[in-house]
């Protein structure tokens, strides 16, 4: 079992870093979807087959279609690939990574640090989160639906007055 | 549970370098939707840990913050392209400084 867990991590991390180093945006796209794929499998590793689920079906199946969308509705071409390849150089990297590398360094220290030895992971189904999300979450999911809804409204406006007057 | 936190700390250490260094802001809404899926994992990760359903419960909340964000960000994409004609994130730059 550790063994899938460290392939689909390594997966993971490196289609990550092909996602912020690519020059054409489809390209980064697709690798996120992979990163995405790899991220549910690391899920059901960890005993949440229903969020694993969830995660290929909304995140890599309706944001990551709703990205590619727009995308293609750029209409971007050969011009922008310039135009990235011109803004990133190699010393646009080094602050980004430095900082990033600290953070990580310290993330791994507290990880490895002050947790003990690694317990047999149970399996935690559907019907314990459904019956968290209607009990004692429930304030939580009819705020996430007002928060969707705002999303909808704000999203159907902004994406309507485009195409027409006023800019 | 320490390889999980780490492999969460690592994606999102990867999104946090492409935020900071990326112009292009298609390239920033997938460093953040990067960052926000390592978090979830972190949540679920924790979750696992301690046999807990409550770390799920918040990756379903940042999974729907996700993708009402990402929708209210490609809509200002799409009217930041209407309007300045680049992607570029420091054309819009009207508001001075």
């Amino acid at each position: 079992m550790n063994a899938i867990f460290y392939i689909a991590s390594a997966v993971a991390v490196f289609s990550t870093v092909m996602v912020v180093t690519r020059r054409v945006a489809v390209h980064a796209l697709l690798y996120l979807v992979v990163s995405l794929l790899s991220v549910a499998l690391v899920f059901f590793l960890l005993g949440a087959p229903f969020l694993a689920a969830l995660e290929v079906i909304l995140y890599a199946g309706a944001i990551m279609v709703l990205f590619v969308f727009v995308v293609m509705l750029l209409n971007l071409g050969r011009a922008a690939a310039a135009q990235e390849t011109r803004l990133l150089e190699g010393r646009t990297w080094a602050g980004p990574v430095i900082l990033a590398a600290l953070l990580l360094l310290e993330v791994v220290c507290v990880a490895t640090g002050s947790v003990g030895p690694p317990q047999a992971v149970h399996s935690l189904g559907p019907e314990r989160l459904g019956a968290a999300l209607f009990g004692p979450y429930l304030l939580g999911v009819e705020i996430a639906s007002f928060l969707l809804l705002a999303g909808l409204v704000g999203a159907c406006h902004l994406g309507r007055s485009a195409d027409g007057g006023g800019g | 549970m320490e390889h999980g936190l780490v492999l969460a700390g690592t994606l999102f250490a990867i999104g946090l370098a492409g935020l900071l260094a990326r112009r292009n802001v298609l390239f920033l809404l997938m460093s953040i939707e990067i960052m926000l899926n390592a978090a979830g994992l972190a949540f679920v990760v924790g979750a696992a840990h301690w046999s807990e359903v409550d770390g799920q419960v918040m990756f379903i909340f940042v999974l729907t913050m996700a993708a009402a964000e990402v929708s209210i960000g490609l809509a200002l994409v799409l009217r930041m392209y209407h309007r300045l004609k680049t992607l570029d994130a420091d054309a819009a730059s009207t508001m001075g400084g």
